[in-house]
């Protein structure tokens, strides 16, 4: 603007004139870069070392704790900490709520895509939403309410049982597979269901053959990412689990999981106890597949881009 | 013949699926509803909550639930938009940015339990805090900023590249440009996602549970003296929440009105997220309608 | 972006350059390489352009006419991978240092781009948002530019009633116009102008046109186009560019009447391109 001043001094950059705010304000975003890395650095070495205490101070065996089906830490006599009943817990009822969330996500996917586009997606997408926006003490709630009561009386059992934590799973991680594979069936180009109803194909045959092969990694990234959210699932599970320390033997039968135990009695032992720290051990098994959920991910998204 | 009644019956079953989860829905909500709204009263909201005996209300616990939501977004919403700045305009393709985005992946898929522990060794243990407000707010922080730096980032990237151009060259530095153009025009889509964000943060209960605590103190709603222990305001103090209430009165209370309570707070809290969703909805039409009208 | 010439001037400041200054001139450009990565998108140019005078760049699309035009402010800066070789002193700057001030320079050489860009703020704050940013902040003064700039871009008359409207809601014409108002209260230097006009209607055409020949008398432009009658009537110099050569640089008239190279002639006379 002001001619005035020779162009070696407008034009160079200087010390005091170059970038005044510029600099504070990359300054200020890279600091929350920082925190952002700094908070998951030590998320991981926190719960790392806190988590390996009982086996390195404590002596418990790693290989009691991963495969002993015998949990009793408050034996005076003779602790045991076999935690095997709720880390098979944990998967069962993950697997379990993946095997009926998996098919009805998407279908609903399906049908909102392929079957009714304009109003079926339209209805499901906000109603999906909604179900997403449940707090899941209000899935547990209910389930503890209605759910377990049902079952006692409809199918036999407590009521507390396997079976109720699948069902209320399955409802929470439903939303979360629903929408991914609505986007990866709407995402697929138009050509395929082109050339293949050209064919002469149904619409069944279309989805069937065509669709959802074309779709399979991300339709699986969905799945994985509806289970990761299962895994993690604290209290709605626990409202309705019954939190026993036996290995089930049909899904009828009252069970724990990791998350469960862990909730149940981080606040009743003392901090720094063996079966405290067990139960650290408990929530690095938690991040630890949270990070095996992650490289899954990344595997099956490595194979949707070839 | 036999493919066409086989295109019949997997129309019928995906229809059926819709159904299917459409009914999970309503079902939910009006058993929530209808259970819920005959026990909110105005007294039920203001009255404190009682441990054994019954006709307790939820008058702290809703306060600490807004209160705590409130500290967590003065926490993570700056934070998390300087990330997503970051990420959006000075990253570069790199090691360190690759780095940076697991970093968001994993704090993103981490259960809230996990969370809520870090939450308890961290907040309550190594800094001597005990339960407190701040402690679950900044758990909450971590549970949610993720999401903000993510949608942050999406926002700015999504803000034309030529209002860019068009700001640098009249020889604006690139901050006053983020501050001036970019933000402004991202900050429709922001306020959804945080909005958003915020419902979920509402709800949540598993990474307040070792954070803020299961119990409240009795509070003076008259003393606004951030730093007295009885006042509300303190983010010094334990304080439970409307979602933590739902379920320590259902796993360890005493009260012999368990069904009215939880029926009363389910309906309260799945109201307030409701709202929250709405309110990004319809802040979200507004701004699209402004968009497209001004073309 | 340093120049690999200027490494060989030791004993000097860089950006600095001691050319024979031809005081008509105001950009000289020295054997300017442009790479986009590994793609080379202009190819060792050298040219003047004058002061106070309108220099058209002319060439089929993809030539590298926005490529040059955009490295003259650095806007190319912001595209990853692409760097610069070469000079372009201006002020007996080079202004491909490193050392240049980015910043500064842009608000001595401005840009007006191909496609409209108001900013989503009211006519008004379109034209003051870069002003307040460079320190002018007394509303009597901004009030007095804007009018200024509108005046200039030939845009007053219709928007003077309405300058706290949103910029949006004006017309694509009158909105290109916004922005060069918008980059003339800058007081810039140089003005660089890409297919400016490509997206109006006839009417507004004109007016820019007009307001362009109108704009010399101040400023030094360099413009773009892909309009050869608009090159013709409107500029004192014609560039054409051929897949990121120059192929001849001369008064337009000349080149328009008489060009000395066959492919400048079959570009004009509309036979390729
Ligand atoms: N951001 C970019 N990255 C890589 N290559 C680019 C980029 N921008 C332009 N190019 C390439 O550089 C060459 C010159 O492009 P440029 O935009 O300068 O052409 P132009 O003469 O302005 O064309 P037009 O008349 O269509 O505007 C083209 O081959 C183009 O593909
Ligand atoms: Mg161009």
């Amino acid at each position: 603007m002001e001619k005035l001043t020779p162009a070696k001094d407008r034009l160079l950059k200087s010390k005091n004139n170059w970038m005044d705010g510029e600099l504070r304000g990359k300054v200020l975003v890279l600091l929350c870069a920082v925190i952002m890395i700094s908070a998951t650095i030590s998320i991981t070495i926190f719960l790392g070392t806190k988590g390996l205490q009982s086996f390195i101070k404590n002596g418990v065996s790693l290989l009691e704790f991963l495969t002993s089906t015998h949990w009793n830490p408050t034996n005076q006599a003779k602790p045991e900490y076999g935690a095997l009943p709720f880390i098979f817990g944990s998967f069962a009822v993950t697997f379990l709520a993946a095997l009926i969330a998996a098919p009805l996500g998407i279908g609903g996917a399906i049908f909102m895509t392929e079957i009714a586009p304009s109003w079926g997606r339209k209805i499901l997408q906000p109603i999906i939403e909604l179900l997403v926006g449940i707090p899941s003490v209000v899935y547990g709630f209910i389930g503890l309410t209605v759910l377990v009561p049902f079952i006692r009386e409809h199918v036999g059992g407590l009521g507390f049982s396997l079976l109720s934590g699948m069902i209320v799973l399955s409802i929470m991680i439903l939303p979360t597979i629903a929408t991914i594979a609505t986007d990866a069936i709407s995402s697929l180009p138009n050509s395929l269901r082109e050339g293949s109803y050209a064919l002469g194909a149904t619409r069944w045959q279309t989805i069937r053959k065509v669709l959802i092969p074309a779709a399979l990694p991300s339709l699986l990234t969905a799945i994985v990412l509806g289970m990761a959210r299962a895994f993690g699932e604290a209290l709605a599970v626990q409202m309705v689990i019954g939190n026993v320390r036996n290995l089930p033997s049909s899904i009828l039968d009252a069970s724990a999981t990791l998350t469960t135990i862990i909730t149940l009695n981080m606040g009743h032992t003392t901090y720094g106890s063996v079966e405290n720290n067990t139960l650290w051990s408990m929530g690095l098994i938690l991040l630890v597949m949270s990070f095996a959920f992650i490289l899954l991910i990344r595997y099956l998204s490595s194979r949707r881009k070839m | 013949m036999k493919s066409k009644t086989a295109d019949r019956l997997a129309t019928g079953v995906f229809i059926a699926i819709a159904i299917i989860i459409i009914s999970i829905l309503v079902g939910l909500f009006s058993y929530i509803l209808v259970n819920g709204l005959k026990h909110i009263s105005w007294e039920f909201l203001t009255t404190p909550s009682s441990n054994i005996r019954a006709g307790g209300g939820i008058r702290d616990q809703l306060f600490n639930s807004f209160y705590i939501l409130l500290i967590t977004m003065i926490i993570a919403v700056p934070l998390g938009i300087g990330g997503g700045i970051y990420m959006a305009e000075y990253a570069k393709p790199g090691k360190v940015t690759d780095i940076i985005r697991s970093c968001i992946e994993v704090l993103a898929s981490l259960p809230s339990i996990v969370i809520g522990m870090f939450g308890l060794l961290m907040f309550v243990n190594i800094t001597g805090w005990g339960y407190t407000i701040l402690g679950g707010a900044l758990a909450l922080t971590v549970f949610n900023l993720p999401v903000i730096v993510r949608v942050s980032e999406d926002s700015i990237r999504s803000v034309p590249r030529d209002l860019k151009e068009a700001s640098l060259a009249l020889g604006i530095t690139h901050w006053h440009t983020i501050k001036t153009v970019l933000l402004p025009s991202a900050f429709p889509s922001i306020l959804t996602g945080i909005i958003l964000a915020a419902g979920r943060v509402f709800g949540e209960a598993a990474a307040l549970l070792f954070t803020a605590g299961l119990s409240t103190p009795r509070l003076d709603y008259g003393n606004w003296n951030p730093f007295s222990a009885q006042s509300p305001l303190n983010i010094f103090r334990p304080a439970e929440t409307l979602a933590v209430h739902i379920w320590s009165v259902n796993t360890q209370g005493l009260i012999p009105d368990v069904e009215e309570v939880s029926n009363g707070s389910a309906a309260v809290l799945v109201i307030s997220v409701l709202l929250f969703n709405l309110l990004a909805r319809w802040i979200g039409r507004l701004i699209h309608k402004k968009i497209t009208a001004t073309k | 972006m340093v120049s690999a010439l200027m490494d060989k001037q030791t004993g000097k400041q860089a950006g600095e350059s001691e050319s024979k200054r031809n005081k008509e001139s105001i950009l000289e450009v020295n054997n300017l390489e442009i790479f986009y990565g590994e793609k080379r998108a202009v190819n060792g140019i050298s040219m003047d352009i004058g002061k106070n005078s309108i220099t058209a760049l002319i060439g089929p699309s993809g030539c590298g006419k926005s490529t040059f035009l955009r490295s003259i402010n650095r806007m190319n800066d912001l595209i990853p991978g692409a760097r610069a070789e070469g000079e372009i002193i201006y002020e007996d700057l080079n202004i491909l240092s490193e050392q240049i001030n980015v910043v500064a320079l842009r608000k001595e050489i401005g840009m007006v781009f191909q496609k409209p860009n108001p900013f989503p703020k009211s006519i008004y704050e379109n034209i003051t948002h870069a002003l307040k940013f460079a320190g002018m902040k007394k509303k009597s003064k901004l009030d007095e530019i804007v009018e200024e700039s509108l005046k200039k871009a030939a845009l007053w008359e219709e928007v003077k009633d309405r300058l706290h409207k949103s910029a949006l809601s004006l017309s694509g014409g009158q909105q290109q116009r916004l922005c060069i108002a918008r980059t003339i209260a800058m007081k810039p230097t140089v003005m660089l102008l890409d297919e400016p006009s490509s997206a109006l209607d006839p009417i507004s055409n004109a007016k820019v046109e007009e307001l362009i020949i109108d704009l010399k008398k101040d400023y030094s432009i360099i413009i773009v186009t892909h309009n050869m009658q608009q090159a013709s009537r409107i500029s004192d110099k014609t560039a054409f560019f051929l897949s990121g050569d120059l192929i001849e640089y001369e008064a337009t008239e000349k080149i328009f009447t008489n060009p000395s190279v066959k492919k400048t002639e079959e570009y004009i006379s509309g036979r390729f391109g």
